[in-house]
């Protein structure tokens, strides 16, 4: 059996943030990563963009580089799944039986894609967009496939449309809900992007929910929505959001609902483990009076170096500025804090004119900020957010008043 | 194979064998210069893999995006050679290129 001072789970950006920290601090421990995924850290924001579309390939998406892991000292057990954790005997044990122990473990083991639970959902033609086998597998099909259904029109399906239109497929997006973008940003945005996708030839079916996947010989041919409508598919993408992965953590008593609860140091409420990034419910200052879980590439690195910081016994709360960004054809969004809980929005700069933001307040404060091809306001808007700014309207929303002019004094 | 010229945050100078057709930031990070986070993959939506460029490289770098000027602004160690190395394609041309990398913000 082997023993590790740190075990980390998940091979994600949160995983390889915390493995990277502990060495930049100096830890002299023996480290490694266990990751169900077989392939070396990637980034998995490209794979709905750049790696869809074949403009980067497998090295262009390494975290780090080939010799990082042998340099660092850090231990990559990859294809493993961990199925169960026994937390008063610090130990992990994987699905094919193996058996860990660990002094400190840290669960960065982020989510699986949620599944459709209407019939043909298992058959050929049907794909996710998680890990970088889901696009290989995807990718192999796109030669042969004109026809393809994008089930959510969240960032993940709105991303793969634009990739695969940038291919030259036929893509339809099916959202449940009446608008795009329903759960992550504000009308305008999803108006914007509603316009931008139709311009660039995708059909777009709003308020339209999913009946069943029809196949033929076992394959996906049809996907049949409940108002009759039929949408011939030669491949469906099923983007509904993630399930956090935290069985093995409940089963081994940590406090979970939707996501392990962490205090601000990353801990959850069994000793000597940690969770990290979109698995980890957490209390964050920008999004007052609740819990939350932040599926982001910020969350997770910034919780990975936090959880790190706490194993050298260097302990830091977690108190980053949130953000984000989407790529879709040519619009960069970019994002900054969290927009949970805002009461109004305003918008700045026309959203006609293809470069415009919007700023949403919570009670008169500024909260969020999404910029779509206005990195400016991104960068300037950054300082409003921080401080809670409670300015103007009428001067927020004119684009000749530069945002920085607009931030409080410290 | 390009040479590149590294001067990490701690002082050290290291020596990079890029390849040409990749970003800078790819090479650095397939170089094993970890401490370009690079955390948005190359981009320009973030400001996490800005370096210093030696002076005499400035102009013969491809002239910087109103994005990219814009995001260095992020930082507090914009200087005058600063750049995001994922803005800069690697070419032959570039052999010998020398940077330093930027402070962490």
């Amino acid at each position: 059996m082997n023993s590790y001072d740190v075990l980390i789970v998940g091979s994600g950006h949160g995983g390889v943030s915390a493995a990277s920290t502990l060495r930049h601090l100096g830890f002299a421990g023996t480290v490694a990563i266990i990751s169900a995924d077989r392939d070396e850290p990637y980034e998995r924001p490209p794979l709905s963009k750049d790696y869809l579309t074949g403009d980067k390939d497998d090295q262009s998406i390494h975290l780090k580089g080939p010799d990082f892991w042998r340099d660092k000292k850090i231990e990559l057990i990859l294809g493993e799944t961990v199925s169960a954790v026994d937390a008063s005997n610090h130990l992990v044990t994987t699905a094919s039986g193996r058996e860990f122990t660990y002094r400190k473990l840290i669960w960065a083991a982020g989510g699986e894609p949620r599944r459709l639970t209407c019939d043909g959902r298992d058959l050929a033609g049907v794909h996710t967009i998680r890990a970088r086998r889901d696009v290989d597998a995807l990718r192999a099909e796109l030669g042969r496939s004109e026809r393809i259904v994008v089930i959510g029109g969240g960032y993940i399906g709105l991303e793969a449309a634009a990739s695969l239109t940038k291919l030259g497929k036929h893509v339809t997006i099916v959202e449940a809900l009446d608008r795009l973008l329903a759960r992550v940003a504000g009308p305008p945005i999803s108006a914007f992007f509603l316009d931008q996708h139709l311009t660039h030839g995708v059909d777009v079916r709003l308020g339209a929910a999913v009946s069943c996947i029809e196949g033929m010989a076992g394959r996906a041919s049809e996907v049949l929505l409940a108002d009759g409508t039929r949408l011939p598919a030669d491949i469906v993408i099923v983007g509904i959001g993630i399930e956090p992965h935290v069985a093995a953590l409940a089963a081994a008593g940590a406090e979970v609902s939707n996501g392990v609860a962490v205090d601000e140091h990353c801990r959850t409420t069994l000793p000597d483990i940690y969770a990290v990034g979109d698995c980890a419910l957490h209390r964050n200052s920008f999004a007052p009076n609740q819990l939350v879980r932040i599926e982001s590439v910020q969350n997770a690195v910034d919780q990975g170096a936090v959880a790190a910081h706490d194993v050298c016994g260097d302990a830091i709360t977690y108190t980053s500025t949130p953000w984000f960004w989407s790529n879709q054809y040519e619009l960069k969004l970019q994002t900054v804090g969290l927009n949970i809980g805002y009461d109004e929005t305003v918008i700045r700069g026309d959203p006609a004119s293809g470069r415009f933001s919007v700023i949403y307040l919570r009670a008169g404060h500024v909260a969020a900020l999404d910029c779509v091809n206005s990195v400016k306001d991104y960068v300037q808007g950054r300082a409003l957010v921080e401080r809670r700014a409670a300015v103007e309207r009428s001067l927020l929303s004119d684009q000749n008043t530069p945002l920085k002019a607009l931030a409080p004094q410290e | 194979m390009p040479t590149v010229y590294v001067t990490t945050r701690e002082g050290e100078q290291r020596v990079v064998q890029a390849t040409s057709g990749r970003s800078l930031m790819e090479n650095l990070r397939e170089g094993g210069i970890d401490e370009i986070l690079a955390l948005c993959g190359g981009n320009c939506s973030c400001a996490t893999c800005h370096v210093h460029v030696a002076e005499e490289w400035l102009e013969r770098l491809p002239a910087m995006s109103a994005d990219e000027d814009d995001l260095l602004d992020s930082s507090d160690d914009r200087r005058s050679d600063s750049r995001l190395s994922c803005q800069i394609p690697v070419t032959d041309a570039l052999d010998g290129l020398v940077m330093t990398v930027a402070a962490e913000d």
